[in-house]
């Protein structure tokens, strides 16, 4: 170990501190400034003066002012007590904290807090990174699992016996490793896998306009553009809580105050329903709100990845949900412009796309060193300036995602909640995932989300036209067309984040939905064919179809049947 | 946490003044954002604080501006903290200027206790959920947009309307009814004119003791009004958390304080984003808007009304995208309503309470309010879908339905919107004004409503059938 080495502050503009003096520090790792030991990240060195970045208030910091290297990477402190807290960006707990928050929060760990662990593993075991060594039920819906770390192997020589243990106590040691509960990481650097699989299993959502148009496998990755107004928030606070993820990481990144307290407010009395537990048992929240100091929100996305790949390490799928991910590149873009750094598009640093990229690659569905196979999905909001999507953020974020919700300002507008839209939007899993439903009971997924589509974009086409010339204009066949694609959009794309019956819904359902609104669109096809005018089909009364959604259940089918065959009785009686 | 280090030292090398900056050589131990004072050879006390500390050398923003200072003939001293007002109630009843000096004849204002008005974030895990309705007296606001208790709701508006005058007149009438109320109005950038406006409607609500006037004219020093909302921010900060009211901070003209933001920042030499706003525009705005909310274990909260003018009427200009992305919702005026004679002009569709589900309803205003709120604002998309169809089709060839839902908002218009720029409406003359307008349709196209509703509302005023 090197003697620490005391520097000097130098200069101080906002967050950006420079230091003098420091001896033995490398980029990227943590420098503490002032008196409060405000915590920073050393970022560039040039000729021996350090550039920080730091994650506090400088108010009152002086040149002079003394400054200490802590020889490592900004890092977050990963054992149990995750689940169900809710941290800042450099996950400092916020439940400890004051309700002014001061510069200098309090550690990672709570050191008081013992927990009951049950070991797994033998002594004399010869173990690989990636073992377990033994288990903690952290909440009654997730095992936390304790694995001989990366970069431990060899001989079990201790380990701890059944029982409360504190975050303090060693519980085992692999080889030379000693490990606890409570295991440090640096965030920037992604954790090992054994192998990175292609991802081949859908995440339900429970939105039927994701998974039946737009879906994502578990493992990938998705970014949801959208200006202020489009339900963004809505959208992603609906898949934190409803899609059939094991963990879930929400990073609230320079968003609202109120925002997150409706979150903190809500998890814990919504209830699982496939566990019948609180939803915040398996949720683990970060909020840097938008007032917070501007560096740990660049750090936040970071925290809440680490977390993540955490989970998947011990088995799980994990989702990130980061909200926004423009918030967190305006952290960058504030960084550079205080350190002269030539800016790119639009005052972002030319980094931007790299970062960007090397973000979303940390998704992925892994074989994981301890052998199991599990994923980390992640899911970024991007909040275009203007609601301009060729501004850098979602122009670059679009090139490296496997899927786009993009939002439509139009559909808001007109209360079509939510406002995914099917022109800009795209999933590029979609063709792996018709093969896995195909596998799994439901091999007209592929042929229904096709059919769809094209629907939707021919009657966008059609009712261009019908604007000019009238509906009553257009031939009896594309009336229908556009009959249907209001069937869908009604009955279907619709879904209210306030109707306990739709908050979400289960894939049998979205099909049985999907497939009674195609059937209903055959047989008015059949009915053209016959010379039924087109005029009178449409005043066949749909809506039980429209209500079938909200009448039952999230896996309640019958509504969905019953409407449909009630309305194609209506139809056969107009031949 | 600042510590008081030393006594104010006195620097007299200023190296350089350039537009509002001065740079001190020679300095030590001056930390970053502290409060700095000039004094000129002619006695001239101007104010300011660090922008940057690089070694021996400050850089001093000044609110004041540069102009008129002899770098040799000046001193600088640094006070040691960053800038600090004092709290309490002693603000109530006041007016004072940008920089909080009272300008009303009367006496400083003192305080037990100075604050620093950059304040610290609130931690978001200590906020409660905002629940609970404020009525203004404004129908417009109070029936179909709800201002919650601890939101920020802001003002969209253009040059010409009368957004000033709203914001007046919810300002003087205001109250959370049984609990106590207090007002800040926090004015940047207004003429001197609006300024007269404004103390007038807001003189009796002053007199009371209720509410605290920081205004920063046209005239006055342009930087300055960065640090209008923050003091406003931090005396509503000490009533509300430390002494239990319940706080409105009116803040008019957001549009001249971004301006003023984007004035430091050019002279600071930043690279410029979109029209020229800083990149840090988001941060800086929302470092003012989220000092507001609910916390929990506090009876107090703070809820903004920010007002800004929309350049140009554009929503996609920086200000107003920026203030919509922190904000929850807006209240947008229009000339349309204008110049249809509506008081005051609001433009029901493009308006949104997003909080108005938990703050309005069954317990909290009227049980009919939320679904009485949701079929008039259909029903108006509904007539605005009509009146397009007018235009092209002439009003003859509209169905009797179609007529029907002109009449609508026509009354609603008429009756419930409008109202006098003194007239403080309570809230079930509101929603019954708008029960009358919705009377003018047949029940048939009332499907948001429930059947119990309609029979207690309507049948007794013997709407249509």
């Amino acid at each position: 170990m090197s003697i620490p080495s005391v520097g000097k502050v130098l200069r101080v503009n906002g967050p950006v501190v420079e230091i003098g003096g420091l001896k033995n520090v490398a980029t990227a790792e943590l420098v503490e400034v002032g008196r409060d030991c405000l915590p920073g990240e050393a970022v560039t060195i040039r000729e021996g003066i350090i550039t920080a970045q730091v994650y506090a208030y400088t108010g009152g910091l002086a040149p002079g002012d003394t400054a200490h290297a802590l020889g490592r990477p900004l890092s977050v402190a990963l054992g149990p007590g995750l689940l169900g807290g809710v941290f800042d960006g450099t996950m400092r707990p916020l439940d400890a904290a004051a309700e002014f928050l001061e510069t200098a929060g309090a550690p990672q760990v709570d050191a008081a807090r013992t927990w009951a662990f049950t070991p797994r593993a033998a002594l004399g075991d010869d173990l690989k990174p990636g073992a377990l060594l033994g288990v903690i039920q952290e909440t009654p819906v997730i095992e936390h699992r304790l694995l001989a770390p990366p970069g431990a192997s060899g001989r079990l020589t201790w380990i701890a016996a059944p029982g409360e243990h504190s975050v303090d106590d060693r519980l085992a040691t692999v080889g030379k490793v000693t490990v606890g509960f409570s295991n440090h990481w640096p965030v920037r650097k992604p954790r090992p896998v054994a192998e990175r699989l292609p991802a081949a299993s859908p995440l339900v959502t429970g939105q039927r306009v994701l998974d039946l148009l737009y879906p994502i496998a578990k493992g990938s990755t998705a970014c949801v553009p959208g200006g202020f107004g489009t339900g963004k928030t809505m959208l992603l606070q609906q898949i934190a809580k409803w899609s059939d993820a094991d963990v879930i990481v929400y990073v609230g990144c320079g968003e609202r105050g109120n925002e997150m307290a409706d979150v903190l407010d809500e998890l814990p009395r919504l209830v699982d329903p496939r566990t019948g537990r609180p939803l915040m048992d398996r949720t683990v929240i970060i909020a840097n709100t938008s007032n917070m100091p501007v560096m740990a929100r660049e750090a936040s996305i970071y925290s809440g990845v680490t977390v993540a790949e955490y989970f998947r390490d011990m088995g799980y799928h994990a989702i990130v949900i980061a909200d926004s991910t423009s918030r967190w590149a305006e952290a960058l873009r504030e960084f550079a412009s205080r350190t002269g750094q030539l800016p790119a598009e639009e005052g972002y640093p030319a980094s931007l796309s790299s970062a960007l990229a090397a973000f979303y690659e940390r998704a992925g569905l892994a074989r994981t060193l301890g052998g199991t196979e599990a994923s980390v999905t992640v899911i970024g909001a991007v909040s275009p300036p203007g609601g301009d999507v060729t501004e850098p953020v979602t122009a670059h974020s679009t090139r490296f995602v496997r899927s786009l919700w993009s939002l439509d300002r139009d559909l808001a507008y007109a209360r079509h909640y939510p406002a995914v839209g099917w022109t800009a939007s795209f999933s590029r899993d979609a063709e792996r995932l018709g093969a896995w439903k195909a596998a799994h009971g439901d091999p007209l997924w592929a042929v229904r989300r096709e059919r769809v589509i094209a629907l939707l974009g021919e009657s966008d086409r059609l009712r261009s036209m019908a604007e000019l010339v009238g509906s009553t204009a257009l031939p009896d066949l594309e009336r229908v067309v556009l009959l249907t694609a209001d069937l869908i959009r009604e009955a279907v794309l619709q879904q209210s984040a306030l109707s306990p019956n739709d908050v979400y819904c289960s894939p049998a359902k979205q099909a049985a939905l999907m497939d009674a609104v195609l059937q209903v669109h055959d047989h008015c096809l059949e009915l053209i064919q016959a010379k039924v005018p087109a005029s009178l089909i449409e005043e066949v009364d749909m809506s039980s179809l429209v209500r079938a959604k909200d009448a039952g259940g999230p896996d309640d089918i019958a509504a969905a049947t019953s409407a449909r065959d009630s309305i194609l009785g209506q139809l056969e009686a107009l031949r | 946490m600042i510590h008081p280090r030393r006594l104010p030292l006195e620097y007299s090398s200023v190296a350089s003044v350039e537009g509002p900056l001065l740079v001190v050589r020679g300095v030590d131990g001056v930390g970053w954002d502290e409060q700095a004072t000039v004094k000129l050879d002619s006695g001239e006390l101007r104010h300011g604080q660090v922008l940057e500390v690089d070694r021996d050398l400050a850089v001093v923003e000044l609110f004041e501006g540069g102009d008129g200072i002899k770098p040799d003939a000046a001193r600088v001293a640094f006070a040691g903290t960053p800038i600090r007002i004092p709290v309490g109630e002693g603000w109530l009843g006041r007016v004072c200027n940008g920089r909080g000096q009272v300008i009303d004849g009367g006496p400083p204002v003192m305080g037990a206790e100075w604050r620093n008005v950059a304040g610290r974030p609130i931690n978001p895990a200590r906020r409660m959920p905002p629940r609970d309705p404020i009525i203004t007296g404004v129908s417009a606001v109070d029936g179909l947009a709800t201002l919650v208790r601890g939101q920020k709701l802001p003002i969209f508006s253009v040059g010409g309307l009368p957004h000033l005058e709203l914001a007046a007149q919810i300002a003087a009438q205001a109250t959370a009814p049984g609990t106590s109320f207090r007002v800040i109005f926090a004015a940047m950038g207004i003429t001197n004119a609006d300024a007269e406006l404004v103390r007038d409607v807001l003189e009796e609500r002053a007199g009371k003791g209720e509410l605290a006037l920081f205004i920063n004219r046209a005239d006055d020093p342009v930087v300055e009004r960065i640090l209008v909302p923050r003091l406003a921010l931090t005396v509503a900060e000490h009533l509300a958390f430390d002494l239990d009211h319940h706080v409105l901070v009116v803040m008019c003209d957001m549009t001249s304080y971004c301006e003023a933001v984007r004035e430091a920042a050019s002279a600071r030499g930043e690279i410029p984003g979109r029209h020229g706003y800083p990149g840090h525009l988001y941060s800086d705005l929302a470092s003012v808007y989220e000092r507001c909310g609910r916390l929990k274990g506090h009876a107090g909260s703070i809820t903004q009304l920010p007002v800004l003018t929309m350049p140009a009427g554009d929503i996609t200009h920086p200000v107003p995208d920026l203030t919509g992305y922190i904000t929850e919702g807006q209240l947008v005026l229009s000339t349309e309503m204008q110049a249809a004679g509506v008081y005051p002009p609001f433009e029901a569709l493009s308006s949104l309470s997003r909080l108005m589900r938990n703050g309005a309803g069954q317990g909290r205003t009227r049980s009919d309010h939320l679904a009485l709120s949701a079929q008039t604002f259909a029903a108006l998309a509904r007539a605005r879908e009509v009146r397009e169809l007018e235009e092209m089709v002439g009003s003859d060839a509209l169905s009797e339905t179609d007529q029907s839902y002109l009449r609508f908002s026509t009354a609603l218009e008429r009756s419930m919107l409008h109202q006098r720029r003194d007239e403080m409406r309570d809230l079930d003359d509101t929603l019954d004004r708008a029960w009358e307008a919705l009377s003018k349709l047949p029940r048939r196209e009332l499907t948001m409503l429930s059947r119990e509703l309609i029979d207690e509302h309507l049948n007794k005023k013997g709407g249509l059938g």
